[in-house]
């Protein structure tokens, strides 16, 4: 994010000319109206606004904004982007990857640039399956997704992209899906993060893998299956009649029942963005086998900001040149010379 | 030319030149010792060429073969242009350099072996049977075998060193006894070895005595033996201010002065890779110049991000050397799609693969211009030697912002570690080539971020800009907008845009120029990047003898100068010599039709003059 003045838009403002060209019914229609939606909301200016991408579905994004958009190549996104925000830091820089993208071919470039904490919001559209080449499984497909590279079902196990995210020292780790309604807040959040803010999208690949996440992600029985962080507030879900608690014993979490609204009574944690500890055990809920049952954690799971990339190398640039003559005539001349005479 | 070996055959006393080569352990500071003796070269007033050769190996084990480290230079009252072919004089601080080095010595030569070290241990390392400073093996050549590491520490003795402390100051001794060879003041040393060992005045001290007992042992055996003092005079060379300058420092500077001139600061992405980093780390300490330097994830996210900053507005950067330059190839394609300025510096080094890391080559020249998908045509500058590096990266930056297209600067190990005198130059003798970027919409009501200037090159428009929002990438783009247009004509008419660019640039650099010799003849020699010195010379001497043959040397390798076709057509034969099986002659043939002969050397060490000579002398014998 940037401290700027706010300008005035509106959803219009930001839909460029361009035809929109994903399959009808994709999940990422409803993530670019949610980024038009979030974008007049946080006052930003689409001059100063960069969407930077790499290769696939996901990344065609920067087209369809009125903004700066620079398209790039395969998995590459976050080194442009490093370069563009050290080359002027005041621009506000959105990354646009996808499970591929961002965590296959690209996995060392995102992992890089959480580790600098490099000013920018990322925003992974995790569909778990290859779109744009036709199917293929991916990174994040589930162990024994059948598709053409593997009509046997695939061997490898996924990963998870909030875990790579806080393994690799990200500051500010969030999830949201496609459809919410809640998109918008969970992106002005990590807008608001000064920092590197990694935003994990589930997106529905109509196409290769249809409603892959229909068991959290549709509003039938989502109490039930979805669990909002909220900084300061109690885990609760299934309309407040549940809640997560620490089972300290085992160092894990568990369920527990609320009766009456008393979540205090029964032992419900508080929700603390700034405890990583705590945004460890969180992203694994409904994800790893041993927390199936648990509801998905969604929201603002991490947010605890550090010094800048970009700053800290402004301001080593800054003290390494302080009192310097940056005179080239002088610098070509240096060391030891000699003259000879005419 | 007449060398040190060669006049005392003949009985003289003061040669024209004198090719010196120290050697030893990595861990003996050969490197060291040699550039100090090339700054007190330069500082009495010869010119110079050196040739460090060193191994991959940061500290290979002690006494191996394959651990010597070594460092030639050549000196001379005359016009220097190569480290020399064989050497006057060796230096052997330890029994596995004598081995590696000798095969190279001239008939005649001297040399001064560490006798010290001659132990049956490290013969058995070198693979000495006999010790060959007593068995008679080096009875062409003049022996001076004395134990240095004895001599040094007890002249180090009163600064109770530990032993190994002590005989580190091993290269100081010989540099000492060199400097009194050659007839050269000790008091920069002095210096030198203050500053460097400032926060350790005993070892500055040190180091002082054991030079100073080099220099009077040096005396005291000229009495008697093969040891005489030999004074170079210095070379006649045009006034002016003068220092040694690498290939790397070069490149580094140029870049620096390109982006002054260009009045844009510099964003440099970079990863480790030998011998390539030297340019990291000289820009890493110029940050007052407007220069940021980035040390990446990889090679990928190194050009990635300096494409980024030109996308943003800065003067982006990457250097490498070959596996490196290979990962960076699909970026490079990028900003030959989306049009935006990029230098890319390849320190050419062998290959493939890992090839070769710390020895030189010129085979990445099918690389340079052909090595990417797509059509993809890009420029390509190769410098010469490393005075004439400052020069060529200041074309490659006024040419990737005029253009707004990336460029690639070669150069190679040798030039990049290479010394020589360098005439400093003023900046303000250069011609700015300040950019301006788009600020308003240039087509009435509408943005063509596509929209060609005179020379096909497209607006620069920086993110951040009110009103210009607009999206690039690398799909094939519409002519104009910009916009995605897969269309069959589009394709076609953006392809041939993008390749008109990028020929037209032969119109807007120098005619190619003979650098010795005539136009048209028998023979022109064709060279282009650190080959320069041999073919010079050979040339020289070639013509001497009254032989017709000129040395042609060409800088810009893509495009090529537009009369270059016309001119090797005026020779009735054309020999290229290059460091690699023959890329740039295949160029040569396929732009030209000319009957382009190849002359090639691929062993990791600079072509020698008289190499070039005799093929020369075969050419016009046939």
């Amino acid at each position: 994010m940037n401290e700027l003045t706010r300008i005035e838009t509106t959803l219009k403002d930001w839909e460029s000319d361009q035809e929109v060209r994903w399959c009808p019914g994709c999940g990422d229609y409803a993530i670019l109206k949610a980024v038009q939606r979030t974008l007049p909301q946080i006052g930003a200016d689409p001059a100063n606004t960069v969407f930077v991408s790499g290769i696939g579905c996901s990344s065609r994004f920067p087209y369809y904004m009125e903004s700066y958009g620079f398209h790039t190549i395969h998995g590459r996104a976050p080194a442009f982007a490093t370069g563009i925000k050290l080359a002027n830091p005041e621009l506000d820089i959105w990354l646009v990857t996808g499970d591929g993208d961002g965590m296959s071919i690209g996995g060392n470039h995102t992992m890089h640039l959480l580790r600098r904490n490099l000013d920018c919001q990322i925003m992974l559209f995790n569909n778990e399956i290859y779109g744009l080449t036709k199917g293929q499984y991916s990174p994040t497909s589930r162990q024994g997704t059948n598709s053409p590279s593997s009509p046997l079902g695939s061997v490898d196990r996924p990963l998870s992209p909030c875990a790579f995210a806080l393994g690799s020292g990200a500051r500010f780790v969030a999830r949201g899906f496609d459809v919410s309604k809640k998109l918008p807040e969970v992106l002005i959040a990590a807008h608001a993060h000064k920092g590197a803010a990694f935003v994990e999208i589930f997106q529905n690949c109509i196409v290769y893998n249809k409603d892959r996440f229909d068991d959290f992600a549709v509003p039938k029985g989502a109490d039930d299956t979805q669990l909002w962080c909220e900084d300061g507030q109690p885990l609760l879900f299934a309309g407040g009649t549940k809640g997560i608690s620490l089972d300290e014993p085992n160092c894990t979490l568990k369920i527990v029942d609320v009766v009456d609204g008393d979540w205090e009574a029964a032992h419900v944690a508080v929700h603390n963005t700034k405890n990583r500890g705590l945004a460890h055990m969180l992203i694994d809920l409904r994800i790893t086998p041993q927390f199936a049952d648990f509801p998905m954690a969604l929201g603002v799971i991490y947010d605890d900001p550090r010094p800048t990339f970009e700053q800290s190398v402004i301001e080593q640039n800054a003290k390494a040149a302080e009192g310097k003559d940056a005179n080239l005539a002088k610098l070509l001349g240096k060391g030891q010379t000699w003259t000879v005479e005419g | 030319m007449a060398t040190l070996a060669a006049e005392k055959q003949a009985g003289q006393t003061a040669p024209e030149a004198v090719v010196v080569r120290f050697a030893g352990d990595s861990g003996d500071g050969m490197q060291l010792t040699g550039g100090q003796f090339t700054l007190s070269t330069a500082l009495a007033g010869n010119d110079l060429a050196t040739f460090p050769d060193f191994p991959a190996e940061i500290r290979a084990p002690q006494g191996t073969l394959f651990g010597v480290s070594a460092f030639q230079i050549n000196f001379g009252s005359t016009a220097i242009e190569t480290a020399g072919d064989a050497p006057d004089v060796l230096v052997a601080m330890n029994t596995a350099a004598l081995k590696v080095n000798l095969p190279a010595l001239k008939p005649g030569g001297l040399v001064i072996a560490d006798s010290g070290e001659f132990t049956k241990r490290n013969l058995d390392k070198a693979k000495y049977d006999t010790n060959p400073l007593e068995d008679g093996s080096l009875a062409k050549w003049d022996l001076l075998a004395f134990d240095i590491s004895a001599l040094t520490l007890e002249a180090v003795k009163p600064f109770g060193l530990g032993n190994k402390e002590a005989l580190r100051c091993k290269n100081m001794w010989t540099l000492g006894l060199a400097l009194w060879m050659f007839d050269r003041p000790r008091e920069p040393l002095h210096q030198w070895l203050k500053q460097k060992f400032a926060k350790a005045p005993e070892l500055a001290e040190a180091n002082i005595a054991a030079l100073n007992a080099g220099h009077a042992y040096g005396e005291t055996a000229e009495i008697s033996g093969p040891l005489k003092q030999v004074h170079i005079d210095p070379a006649e060379t045009e006034p002016g201010l003068y220092r040694t300058v690498t290939g790397a420092e070069a490149i580094s500077l140029g870049l620096v002065a390109g982006a002054q001139l260009a009045n844009l600061p510099m964003f440099f992405g970079g990863y480790p890779i030998t011998p390539a980093s030297a340019i990291l780390h000289h820009l890493a300490r110029l940050k007052e110049f407007g220069v940021t330097t980035f040390q990446a994830e990889d090679e990928i996210a190194a050009i990635c991000a300096a494409i980024g900053a030109s996308y943003a507005g800065q003067l982006g950067i990457t250097s490498s050397s070959g596996p490196g330059i290979a990962l960076k190839g699909e970026a490079m394609g990028l900003a030959i799609m989306t049009e935006l300025p990029l230098v890319i510096v390849n320190s050419q080094r062998g290959g493939p693969s890992t090839g070769l890391p710390t020895k030189t080559e010129q085979s990445d020249l099918y690389q340079a211009v052909y090595g990417r998908n797509g059509d993809a045509p890009m420029p390509v500058i190769a410098t010469r030697s490393p005075a004439d590096a400052f020069e060529c990266a200041i074309e490659a930056c006024r040419i990737a912002v005029q253009y707004m297209t990336p460029v690639m600067l070669l150069t190679d190990g040798y030039i990049a570690n290479a010394a020589e005198p360098w005439k400093v130059p003023d900046p303000a003798s250069y011609a700015p080539f300040p950019v301006k970027f788009l600020t308003e919409k240039n087509d009435g009501e509408n943005l063509l971020p596509y929209k060609r200037d005179a020379k096909g090159a497209r607006p620069w428009i920086k993110p951040g800009t009110p009103g210009l929002m607009h999206r690039i990438g690398g799909i094939e783009k519409q002519e104009g907008t910009g916009n995605l247009d897969y269309s069959p004509e589009n394709h076609q008419a953006m392809t041939d845009a993008r390749k008109a660019k990028v020929d037209g640039i032969a119109n807007d650099i120098p005619a190619q120029d003979v650098c010795l010799g005539e136009e048209g003849g028998k023979l022109a020699l064709v060279g282009w990047g650190s080959t320069f010195g041999p073919i010079h010379q050979a040339v020289r001497r070639a013509r001497r003898k009254g032989l017709d043959v000129s040395h042609i040397h060409v800088r810009h390798i893509w495009p090529l100068p537009a009369n270059l076709g016309d001119l090797l057509k005026s020779y009735d034969k054309v020999i290229v010599p290059e460091m690699n099986t023959g890329q740039f002659k295949t160029v040569l043939r396929d732009q030209f039709l000319v009957d382009a002969r190849p002359l090639n050397k691929t062993s990791g060490q600079p072509f020698q003059i008289a190499e070039i000579e005799a093929a020369i002398e075969q050419a016009l014998a046939e």
